[in-house]
């Protein structure tokens, strides 16, 4: 079959247009267009999950309205249909990414499980006694505990590199703990608790230096900046679908082409198999011997709309967007008396981490819910950092292209109603 | 402000929030728990020092939100002095008022100031951090010493 289906795309100006497009594209997303207790939902949570445009769901619902079936199984035609949109949904994450060949992307459930993907199935083999995986102090509980996880399995020992209390990775630090013993770096492109942009250009070379494979966790960043896996010479890159307007359930693993025709199979089942006997098993090629049983073939061609709508809106655009945004907001906030910007790198995406005198996160956001204002509470799956930065908790705002300025002065005024509650 | 918000937060939560009576451990306690709220991060520990089946001594330390620190604060004020049998008994009502918002007027009457807490039922979100005192007093009593969390 002829699984090469990728659309035409048109050609993306991302002049002065490309702005207003993406000004206007907040009617989109019909869940924006409610209310919460009472007032017009301000959301500032698409850290944790975006919301979906319109088209992402009109292509869900059409695919079981007329195409759905099950996907490299029947000669029938909607079968057919259902492995073209799922294989065309692989080249629109290859185009998305810039990987080299379709075959490099593996679908995955999410980043947690493209995470636990490379280190069971690549690392765990790898990897003895002694040897050291290097990972940072801002890392997501789903770029610690897979790696902890092959540590117990394989007697090696998970290295922490240091950050300074404005939320940047030591860079003298984290060369100094590149060692003959460290088998893999593992660090967020974008960390989801404080925004800060890691250097991944800087990190790959020093590691790449050593020969040490660089795995980047793409969660926050995907969605919100263009991201070119050849350009960085990253090894892997993992990301979640629902956090770039696309459903959850989904989400992909890119590793080059080179290692992952290398790595042992991770689940059985069927798709990963050619040829199955009691006595022996023969593998299925890369990417589907990765990828047992039926997959998320809905949520996969959902992500391919999501990311036909970021390429038609315009990736630049969008991060500039996202960027006015985010100076907007860290202005407004730094005018709150009383209040903390927690992250505070020199180069960060939207993401608002903070703290107030006298008052608990949780209080915050319950109030500000009552405002209509979401946004969220707590350790951002981040507990070490949050240990390492001496907070319990932070209530953190997110942005993504939907929002606007009046989203964040909505933010504000629930603000002064903590403060008048707790000051 | 929002109605419901103001119910939540009444002088009385912010007061015990923000000056907790009974703040800190105990030297000699006989019970000690440390419960956990694993949604926020919330964190008590509850001591209490029982002499022949009566709480002669109680405390609480640790870190959370004005809603569990209060609910702390005022559960040590209300449990002073009183037998075990008698703390655990309120163990009940108050959940259910904690649960629900209401109670038969008799009910209502026998926890007195604990009513104050009644708001938090409008704020499903924020039960576990009201509940998270009574829980970790509850299995003190009850015996338990590895700690408590409210999932
Ligand atoms: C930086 C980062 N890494 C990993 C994850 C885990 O993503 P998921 O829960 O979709 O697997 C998240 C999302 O919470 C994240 O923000």
């Amino acid at each position: 079959m002829d699984t090469s289906f990728a659309e035409a795309q048109e050609p993306v100006d991302n002049g002065p247009d490309a702005m207003d497009r993406v000004r206007a594209a907040r009617a989109d997303f019909p869940a924006l267009n409610q209310m919460v207790s009472g007032m017009p939902l301000v959301y500032l949570d698409s850290a944790a999950t975006t919301q979906k445009p319109l088209k992402v769901i009109e292509q869900i619902t059409d695919y079981y309205h007329r195409h759905n079936a099950n996907v490299h199984r029947g000669v029938h035609e909607l079968s057919e249909r259902a492995t073209r949109l799922y294989e065309g949904a692989r080249d629109k994450i290859r185009d998305f990414i810039n990987a080299s060949a379709r075959e490099e992307i593996v679908f995955v459930r999410g980043t947690s499980e493209a995470i636990n993907l490379v280190a069971q199935s690549y690392l765990r083999p790898r990897i003895g006694e002694g040897d050291e995986i290097l990972i940072t102090e801002m890392e997501h509980h789903s770029n610690i505990v897979p790696w902890q996880l092959v540590a117990e399995q394989t007697g090696a020992k998970l290295r922490v590199a240091p950050i300074t209390d404005s939320g940047e990775l030591m860079m003298d630090s984290f060369a100094d703990m590149l060692g003959p013993r460290t088998k893999l770096v593992a660090v967020a492109h974008i960390s989801n608790a404080l925004g800060t942009i890691n250097p991944v250009q800087e990190i790959i070379r020093l590691s790449h230096d050593r020969d040490i494979p660089v795995l980047l966790d793409g969660a926050q960043a995907v969605g919100h900046m263009p991201v070119d896996v050849q350009a960085l010479d990253c090894d892997f890159y993992a990301f979640s679908g629902h956090k770039m307007y696309a459903p959850t359930g989904i989400g992909a693993l890119y590793t080059r082409r080179d290692i992952l025709e290398s790595m042992i199979p991770w689940q059985g089942g069927g798709e990963m198999i050619r040829k199955v006997s009691f006595e022996k098993t023969e593998y299925n090629d890369i990417p589907h011997r990765f990828e047992a049983g039926t997959p998320a073939i809905a949520g996969a061609i959902g992500l391919g709309a999501a990311i036909d709508y970021l390429e038609a809106l315009g990736r630049p655009a969008i991060e500039e967007w996202e960027n006015e945004l985010l100076a907007y907001a860290t202005d407004a906030l730094n005018s709150v008396p009383g209040l903390r910007m927690i992250g505070t790198a020199r180069h960060k995406a939207g993401i608002l981490s903070f703290v107030m005198d006298n008052v608990h996160p949780h209080d915050i956001s319950t109030i500000l819910d009552k405002e209509g204002v979401a946004v969220r509470a707590g350790h951002h799956c981040a507990m070490p950092l949050m240990d390492r930065l001496g907070v319990p908790a932070t209530t953190r705002a997110s942005l993504a292209l939907y929002n606007n300025r009046e989203d964040i002065d909505a933010l504000l005024k629930g603000l002064e109603t903590v403060r008048a509650l707790f000051q | 402000m929002n109605p419901e918000l103001r119910e939540l937060y009444q002088d009385l939560i912010l007061d015990h929030g923000r000056h907790p009576r009974n703040f800190g451990g105990l030297d000699g306690y006989t019970h000690k728990l440390e419960g956990f709220n694993p949604l926020c991060g919330d964190r008590l520990t509850v001591y209490l020092k029982v002499v022949d089946g009566k709480i002669e001594a109680i405390g609480f330390e640790g870190q959370g939100c004005a809603i569990s620190v209060a609910s702390a604060s005022l559960m040590t004020e209300r449990l002073k002095g009183k037998t075990v049998d008698e703390a655990l008994a309120l163990f009940e009502p108050v959940h259910q008022l904690l649960m629900t918002g209401d109670l038969d007027e008799e009910e209502s009457e026998s926890l007195g100031k604990l009513t104050m807490l009644s708001g938090v039922s409008e704020f499903p979100t924020r039960v576990k951090c009201a509940t998270l005192a009574w829980h970790t007093m509850k299995g003190a009593l009850s015996g338990k010493s590895d700690g408590i969390t409210t999932e």
